[in-house]
């Protein structure tokens, strides 16, 4: 099982509370736990990448075992402890304004 | 008796207001998908309980809801605007040419006769019609490939096709307005359009009659006379009587003619509403009274309504969206505005009540009348 916490908007807009479990995957990555997220859940199509381009929205951040991966490759593999479950994939809404 | 629902849209959620026929007493739910954008809401005419509602938040981007029960519960609908083929460029502010690059629904437009078709514009300017109730979303690209569309620059508020006016008994007419490229209209179901500017003259521009580059505000018509169009353009309130052709100034004798929204009376063809603001510069009243002008000539000869609003000390601005009128009689009137408070006004205008004062800023308000 894969965990994904998703910010507050989104979790409204999913219709879900607190995580979100996902089917196991041999090799996550970014784009294949998003791909999952958005084919479980259509509302969140284009509200955390665009639609078409799949570019990351610019005020969307992932973070995975306390580290920020957002710039990472979304082909890169995902840390074996979120490929385990043991650790959720973040998508965090970035701080932005005064 | 009739009753009436004032869908509210807000910086930080939508609000539902509804009251009987006697526009006296009112109950207020909201906010809905709070914390978000809402532009606008607006009920099909075709079926009181089908609402849309434009949901966007700088974060997450666009989203579209539908209600099929009143506003009770919302499905988020279709959310992917993409421009028809390659959509080049605009003129960005500095003059340079700027990608098209969609940021947001502004005004959605049901149908006036099919309860799945709606239109909606965005940001940047371009028309998109759903034929499945918000489902999937097309480009009417007719309008953004007009020769001029490489001329059209934002606005302050950004390149935004704000307006949708549907012909009640030529379907394939509708007229929409862009700031700050214009009026258009289409005679061919939004197969093709053509600038309707004639008449208009911007100080702004270099050359001030031009073809295009206007920054029209808001256009608004009485369905009983539908080739009569009223503009509020950024300076000048403006008439057409043969459906855009032409445009004559009737700002006569208004405080300022600069202001966002426009409305005319349900009933009464000649009586239009505008709210003067003091200046493209502070967006505030003039003298600092919150003032409605009502004309009952169609223009030029106006009055001011101001029993019931504020006469000293008032900054807040009315936006384009954010006045609306309902069917009733005697014709409602209400508006919203920067600073929270929706007003209403069921003897269309003589009086004025805040229904609400503390709501988030007011970006819309459409008023629907119900069985």
């Amino acid at each position: 099982m894969i965990r994904v916490i998703l910010p507050q908007h989104l979790r409204t807009l999913a219709g879900v509370d607190g995580e979100v479990s996902l089917d196991d995957q041999e090799q996550p990555t970014q784009r294949t736990v998003l791909d999952a997220l958005e084919a479980s859940y259509p509302a969140l199509r284009g509200t955390i990448r665009d639609h078409g381009t799949a570019k990351r929205r610019d005020f969307i951040r992932f973070f995975a075992c306390g580290q920020d991966i957002t710039l990472d490759s979304a082909d890169d593999p995902l840390p074996e402890e979120v490929a385990s479950g043991a650790e959720p994939f973040r998508v965090v809404g970035a701080m932005a304004g005064g | 008796m009739s009753r009436v629902r004032l869908l509210v849209g807000t910086r930080k959620g939508a609000f539902v207001l509804t009251s009987d026929g006697t526009r006296d007493d009112w109950n207020v739910e909201g906010p809905l998908f709070a914390g978000w954008e809402m532009y606008h809401l607006k009920a099909s005419p075709v079926d009181p309980g089908r609402l849309y509602a434009s949901q966007s938040t700088g974060w997450h981007g666009q989203v579209v809801q539908r209600s099929d029960d009143g506003g009770k519960t919302w499905e988020p609908v279709g959310n992917e605007f993409a421009y028809d083929g390659v959509p080049g460029t605009h003129q960005w502010y500095d003059g340079t040419q700027h990608p098209w690059e969609f940021a947001r629904v502004w005004h959605l437009e049901p149908s006036l006769t099919d309860l799945d078709t709606v239109f909606a514009g965005v940001e940047d300017a371009a028309l998109f019609r759903s034929v499945d109730g918000g489902q999937t979303w097309q480009e009417l690209s007719g309008l953004r490939d007009h020769p001029t569309g490489a001329q059209w620059q934002p606005g302050a508020g950004g390149l935004c096709l704000h307006t949708i006016l549907i012909h009640p008994d030529d379907p394939q007419r509708m007229f929409v307005a862009i700031s700050a490229a214009g009026a258009f209209r289409t005679d061919d179901g939004g197969e093709t359009w053509r600038p309707i500017n004639r008449g208009l003259r911007s100080g702004e521009l270099p050359d001030e009659d031009r073809e295009v580059g206007h920054c029209v505000h808001r256009i608004a018509m009485n369905p009983s006379r539908p080739d009569v169009l009223f503009m509020q353009k950024h300076w000048d309130v403006m008439r057409s009587d043969d459906a855009g052709e032409s445009w004559h100034e009737v700002s006569g004798n208004l405080p300022s003619d600069f202001g966002f929204p426009i409305a005319v009376h349900p009933h009464e063809p000649d009586t239009v509403y505008v709210v003067p603001i003091k200046s493209d510069s502070e967006h505030v009243p003039p003298d600092a009274k919150l003032r409605v002008y009502r004309s009952r000539t169609g223009g030029n000869e106006w009055e001011a309504l101001t029993d019931g609003l504020p006469q000293s000390h008032c900054y807040v601005n009315v936006l384009r969206d954010a006045m609306s009128v309902d069917d009733l009689d005697p014709g409602g009137v209400y508006f919203g505005t920067t600073g929270g408070q929706v007003y209403a006004s069921p003897d269309g205008g003589d009086k004025w009540t805040a229904i609400v004062r503390d709501l988030p800023a007011v970006l819309s308000v459409e008023a629907q009348t119900l069985p």
